[in-house]
């Protein structure tokens, strides 16, 4: 029990951050799921959700502010997938992951000059923001509301993709994308769609994680994106509740490294992690087997 | 040819080979045998499992169950095990159990003397028709990483290109020698590969489908032309075929696989004649 | 034109580049923006050839270069540092663990040898996932070592996260062009030789690769450990350059800089990634500067928009218009050579020619 009450706020806090890590999961593993590409600029966009929360949030109430952010952090992303990813559909797929990368460079160069460099206070989010007690732990409210919030999240999408047209066409494209494209399907606006529902979960994602953060700055995206990276790598890449369940165990082996105390590797470990996945089981806990023919 | 052959006189023996793909039986109990200098042609509907055999003969896959012996030793060598142990439907489950794996990768096997081309071409794309060839010569190199470098091969060097050189002259690819192999017209582009299996200095010769997508008379000049790097470079060829005008001019005899199994086995006018092989290719083939 | 003309042509263009890179520093003042690029330049040319050699020859997209940059720029740091000033480097360490100092070209070497001693290690499991797998676990690596260097407990060895400095330094812009010369080299003699024949099919098609005898576990470990061997030397002249060193200069955002100038230069051109390297050091650190001034006007007309930062903003919007639309780069997998820039003068010539002669017939 005592163990418990000391380790509580990092096993909360795991949890949290498990959850913001899962948002973002979503979107990349759906992004491979397709186009087998590692969508680099995920992380990014997720920065600039942030900021452009941080601006509207100076000029207009809380209430339009995030509905704004969430559609103007969408818009991003619809945009980045037409412009640098589908010229190169046919392309190498390293040239695509290069396009990311330059992509990613692009808009943290935006941010920075946005910014000035300076890191950009976050403002307060009413209500999610206030602090309550729980088990004698204080906390904000957006540990609890997090893990919730992104449960309803991940089922609502899982619904989606198991009952919608959309959701069939998503899935047949991820099974064999040229066949799908015959069967005519139409492959644009599936890719699309599933950009706008990655950014979309990445936009809340993003006000969830800020809210415990100072502030944002133009590298900010960087990290979570590749941790988020590795827990949609560690569940499975293309497998929505493999991402999800991935995102939690990173999230809260995380806190737990911080809380015995080595901070530095809170980090590394979330590497080493992806390194002994990939070398022990490259398919993940849900993922498929792909083999070369000959 | 016939069944008193001696261990000796072996190139190739495949032993009780088995190859499952999770709850499908590709290759089921296969057994057969390459006798040197000779042209053994494997025949059989789409899907009957020649390419797989190909591949485990080549080190792609490992067998599920089996070995297969090169020159009478024992290169490759596997037995049902892990989750495979509970799924195995195959025959001769135990004939192996307890020995030891052997699966080398298939450099491995090309360093024995066993070069192949492959059914859907596999040229170095970015590489000209003579480097394609240059650089199957890598495998026979003395020098090392330090010596390559520091051009202190010059010798071996020379060498090599003098070699390959030759074996353009050969194979009449030299008018060709500084274009991009895949510029090629595509009958070429099979002679480059058969070409470049030969650089490897092979005694065994395993051709996959040599003959696809050719016309008549390109498959005819390839009849002569297979027959012909028999005898310069005194091989002994398998090879996987469907034209069947080449495989009954050439093949000293023909293997015949439907479903993964054996069905026959035999001369080409035995095999031809073989009420089995009929009825696989006339009865049995319609759902392919 | 036989190879011995060839071979005079290359070694007099090497040092008439040399003699002027000499006067050129006799005759300008050092602090010069000229050679800052010139320093630079020479340096991420040899890290982003190194890199070609495995995402362009290799054809293994690893993304770890800045992590064996990290390791080559500490191993000559920790080596080099003088006795008498470790104790005032290492103020919270007690003067750290290492008492002697090696002189610097050694401690070059060894920072390679380091580096391509842990690619090494890692090569071993890692090097067999595929494409991008490979890309996010090399990156994941260099992440790790990161991490770890900056660890306290490891202070008396690698200072913890401060800086370290106080070791020998170049003056001369000759030190790392020299050094990079040699080096690049050295990668282009291997690509040249039957190994590189070897890389180079394996880029092609692993699959006939491996059916042409050539071991891909062997081959493949071969190429990432000399490429690491490289990208550890110029780490070694990077924090020469810098003079001081941390831990968390080696972000992943430097290692997509390298890979931004291979792709600029031409995946699978040695050239192009010298070439494409100073063009980007240029660009960044000099030629784009007046785009960060805020105070910029052409006649009395006040540029708008211009503020720190504008410079990178409209250096990323060239890369991903290269990226988008030139995709081959400066020089796609062709090499530049004194051969080809004959050819390309004649063809010009040859055109003007016809032109005029056209012209005349009108």
């Amino acid at each position: 029990m005592d163990w418990i009450t000391r380790n509580l706020p990092y096993l909360m806090a795991g949890i949290s951050v498990g959850g913001q890590y899962a948002l973002i999961a979503i979107g990349y593993t759906m992004v491979y799921g397709i186009l087998r590409l590692i969508n680099f600029a995920h992380g990014d966009i997720f920065m600039a959700a942030g900021l452009i929360l941080v601006y509207s949030a100076t000029v207009m109430p809380m209430y339009i502010a995030i509905p704004l952010m969430i559609i103007l952090t969408v818009l991003i992303g619809f945009m980045v997938e037409r412009v640098a990813y589908k010229p190169l559909r046919t392309a190498p797929r390293m040239s695509i992951m290069i396009s990311a990368i330059g992509v990613s460079y692009l808009l943290q160069n935006l941010a920075l000059y946005v910014t000035g460099g300076l890191s950009q206070q976050y403002p307060a989010i009413p209500w999610i923001s206030d602090t309550i007690t729980i088990f004698g732990t204080t906390t904000k409210r957006v540990t609890v509301i997090t893990p919730v919030l992104t449960l309803v999240l991940v089922v609502l999408l899982v619904l989606l993709i198991k009952y919608t047209k959309i959701g069939m066409a998503m899935r047949a494209a991820s099974r064999d994308f040229e066949t799908s494209q015959l069967m005519g399907i139409k492959i644009n606006s599936v890719v699309s769609m599933t950009f706008i529902i990655g950014t979309f979960l990445a936009a809340i994602g993003s006000f969830l994680f800020f809210t415990n953060y100072t502030g944002v700055t133009p590298t900010v995206g960087a990290m979570p994106g590749l941790k988020a990276f590795v827990a949609a790598v560690f569940g499975g890449i293309g497998s929505i509740p493999g991402a999800v369940i991935g995102a939690f165990i990173i999230g809260i082996c995380e806190n737990i490294i911080k809380g015995v105390g080595l901070t530095t590797f809170s980090d590394a470990f979330t590497f080493a992690l992806l390194i002994v996945i990939l070398i022990a089981k490259p398919t993940g806990l849900f993922g498929e087997k792909e083999a070369d023919k000959v | 040819m016939n069944n008193e052959r001696n261990e000796s006189n072996t190139v190739l023996r495949l032993e009780n080979l088995t190859m499952q793909f999770g709850g499908v039986i590709a290759v089921d109990n296969v057994s057969l045998e390459v006798g040197k200098g000779e042209i053994l042609s494997l025949i059989g509907p789409n899907g009957a499992g020649k390419t797989t055999a190909f591949n485990m003969v080549t080190g792609v896959y490992a067998p599920t169950n089996g070995a297969i012996y090169y020159k009478g030793e024992k290169i490759i060598q596997n037995t049902p095990q892990g989750k495979m142990k509970k799924l195995y439907q195959g025959k001769n489950a135990e004939l192996y159990a307890g020995k030891h794996v052997i699966a080398p990768t298939p450099d491995k096997i090309t360093k024995l003397g066993i070069a192949r081309t492959f059914q859907n071409i596999r040229l170095f794309k970015s590489q000209t028709v003579f480097e394609n060839i240059l650089i199957a010569k890598h495998m026979l190199r003395t020098s090392n990483l330090f010596t390559a470098t520091f051009r202190l091969n010059a010798r071996e060097e020379a060498q090599m290109r003098r070699e390959s050189e030759e074996l353009l002259k050969i194979m009449e690819l030299e008018d060709v020698r500084d274009e991009l192999a895949t510029s090629l017209p595509y009958g070429k582009q099979r002679h480059l590969e058969i070409a470049r299996a030969l650089a490897t200095k092979p005694e065994l010769l395993l051709l996959d489908e040599p003959a696809a997508g050719m016309n008549p008379q390109e498959t005819l000049e390839l009849t002569q032309f297979i027959a012909r790097i028999r005898d310069e470079f005194g091989l002994t060829i398998f090879m996987i075929e469907h034209h069947m005008d080449l495989v009954m001019e050439i093949s000293d005899r023909i293997h015949v696989l439907d479903f993964g199994e054996s069905i026959a086995e035999g001369k080409p006018d035995e095999v031809r004649n073989n009420p089995r092989v009929i009825e696989a290719y006339l009865g049995g083939a319609q759902d392919e | 034109m036989s190879k011995n003309k060839k071979m005079v042509w290359n070694v007099s263009l090497i040092v008439a580049l040399l003699v002027l890179l000499f006067v050129l520093e006799q005759i300008m003042p050092s602090g010069s923006m000229l050679f800052t690029v010139l320093k630079k330049g020479a340096i991420y040319a040899l890290v982003a050839v190194s890199m070609n050699l495995l995402n362009g020859f290799t054809g293994l997209f690893s993304l770890g270069q800045a992590g064996f940059m990290l390791l080559g720029a500490y191993t000559y740091a920790i080596l080099t540092i003088p006795a008498q000033s470790r104790g005032s480097v290492y103020q919270y360490y007690d003067g750290g663990i290492i008492h002697f100092a090696i002189p610097a070209p050694l401690a070059l070497i060894a920072g390679g040898l380091i580096a391509a001693a842990f690619a090494f290690l890692i090569g071993l499991p890692v090097l067999r996932l595929k494409s991008d797998y490979l890309a996010i676990a090399t990156l994941g690596f260099a992440e790790i070592i990161r991490a770890v260097f900056q660890w306290d407990k490891l202070g008396p060895l690698t200072n913890g996260s401060n800086l370290l400095r106080s070791f020998p330094t170049f003056q001369s812009v000759l030190y790392p062009f020299i050094v990079s010369g040699i080096c690049i080299a050295l990668i282009v003699m291997l690509i040249n030789s039957t190994y590189g024949r070897a890389f180079k099919a394996i880029r092609d098609d692993e699959i006939a690769a491996e059916a042409m005898g050539i071991n891909l576990a062997h081959h493949k470990r071969l190429a990432f450990v000399i490429s690491s061997f490289f990208a550890g030397i110029s780490g070694g002249l990077l924090a020469m350059y810098q003079t001081t060193i941390q831990a968390s200069m080696f972000k992943s955002a430097m290692t997509y800089e390298i890979l931004l100038i291979v792709v600029i230069g031409g995946i699978g051109s040695v050239t192009g990634s010298c070439i494409s390297s100073f063009l980007f050091i240029a660009c960044s650190e000099w030629w784009l500067r007046f785009l960060d001034n805020e105070n910029f006007y052409i006649g009395s007309f006040h540029v708008p928009l211009l503020r720190a930062g504008f410079r990178k903003v409209v250096f990323s919007i060239v890369i991903m218009a290269m990226v988008l639309f030139y995709r081959q780069g400066i020089m796609g997998t062709k090499e530049f050579s004194v051969e080809a820039l004959q050819g390309f003068f004649k063809k010009l010539l040859r055109r003007k020619g016809v032109k005029e002669a056209g012209d005349a017939h009108e």
